[in-house]
């Protein structure tokens, strides 16, 4: 955490980050790919914004939204930014082995587990509970991603808030034209009102 | 299992182009992945694929190691690492570059309102998934008791969110969760 006087928060952030080494990428993501059942964003926006202060609320939203915009895992593209932003891509190949090198291992071992002793009722049981605790986990993450943009942009971003998680949530109309009809307008806004 | 070159060459090809249109995440290319799992090339029954799904959801780590499983089914550890090789390689050599131009560009207008404006979408998609996970987690009002609970410490405290994991894992061996007969 950085105790430079008068700076911005957006600008300890930066300095934060810029001071992560390659392990400490390795070790941070390492820490949220372990930790990830059922999701690993509510553990990332944990670790980058509030344990590490590598990248402030506003910083973390919009990497998120960038991610969400490219093809692939939105986490596992979030290892590949944030790494790069700190290290280049050694700090990108870091941050995204970090990620998935030990749920990899972990996955090939209960693969093989599965295939000897598939189905048993206490596992599923535990499964269903962890599901359930881990949606909380990402109803909680929602809220305090939202908290902020309909504090301060009330006017200009709640509508896009409410029209995407209607169009994917409600309707499940495919991600990608929700993004391709939204964030057009949605840019615009922030346009001609910005925060 | 050996692994046969021209099994690796599928595998590594079926998951190199979904990796470049998984808009979404892994969870938005699954239905493709059992079409061509199943369907294509015969790689595993129906019940298998659901085996694995279910398998890569209760492990730790992004969704994406679904591929990682459908790679080890099909061919052992070389098939393991081919497909998740496969699944995040190109995708993020693609977000490497787009991420230095995108921070290239920071101090500039049109990128500040392409940040904000695109960032509102995706909470709104967040809150989806929430709901959507929530729907298929909380089958009934115990189970939705138990998300309330972990959705309410996660946001009031600074507990690790781990222990509503395991929590949630308790009340599951536990039996409270089942309906009663």
């Amino acid at each position: 955490m950085s105790e430079a006087g008068g700076a911005t928060p957006a600008e300890a952030a930066r300095a934060a980050l810029a001071q992560a080494t390659t392990p400490d990428l390795f070790r941070a993501f390492l820490v949220m790919g372990l930790s990830g059942f059922g999701g690993v964003l509510p553990f990332a926006r944990r670790a980058l914004v509030e344990r590490h202060g590598w990248l402030t609320d506003a910083d973390f939203t919009e990497t998120l939204a960038l991610c969400q915009s490219l093809p692939g895992p939105n986490i596992v593209n979030m290892s590949i930014v944030v790494g790069g932003r700190a290290r280049g891509w050694r700090g990108s190949l870091a941050a995204v082995i970090g990620l998935i090198g030990a749920p990899f291992l972990i996955l090939i071992v209960l693969g093989f587990a599965y295939g000897r002793f598939g189905g048993l009722p206490l596992v599923e049981r535990a499964i269903e509970g962890v599901a359930a605790a881990a949606a909380g986990l990402v109803v909680a993450t929602a809220a305090r991603m939202a908290e902020p943009l309909v504090r301060n942009r009330f006017l200009a971003a709640t509508p896009f808030i409410v029209l995407a998680f209607v169009g994917v949530g409600v309707l499940r109309f495919p991600l990608i034209y929700v993004i391709l009809v939204l964030a057009p307008l949605s840019v615009a806004a922030a346009w001609r009102r910005p925060a | 299992m050996k692994p046969v070159w021209s099994t690796l060459g599928a595998l590594a090809l079926q998951f190199a182009i979904l990796s470049l249109v998984a808009f979404g995440g892994a969870n938005a290319v699954v239905p493709e992945m059992h079409r061509q799992s199943v369907a294509v090339h015969h790689w595993m029954t129906d019940r298998d694929f659901a085996a694995l799904f279910a398998i890569s959801q209760a492990a730790p780590g992004p969704n994406v190691l679904i591929s990682t499983l459908i790679g080890w089914k099909v061919a052992g550890l070389a098939g393991a690492i081919v497909a998740t090789a496969a699944m995040c390689g190109p995708s993020c050599v693609l977000v490497f570059w787009v991420a230095k131009a995108w921070d290239r560009y920071s101090h500039t207008r049109w990128r500040a309102a392409v940040g904000a404006g695109i960032s509102p979408v995706a909470v709104g998609l967040v809150c989806a998934s929430a709901l959507v996970l929530v729907r298929a987690a909380d089958v009934s009002w115990r189970f939705a008791l138990v998300s309330a609970a972990s959705a309410a410490v996660a946001y009031f405290t600074k507990l690790n969110p781990l222990w509503c994991l395991a929590g949630g894992a308790l009340l599951g061996l536990s039996g409270l969760l089942m309906a009663a007969p």
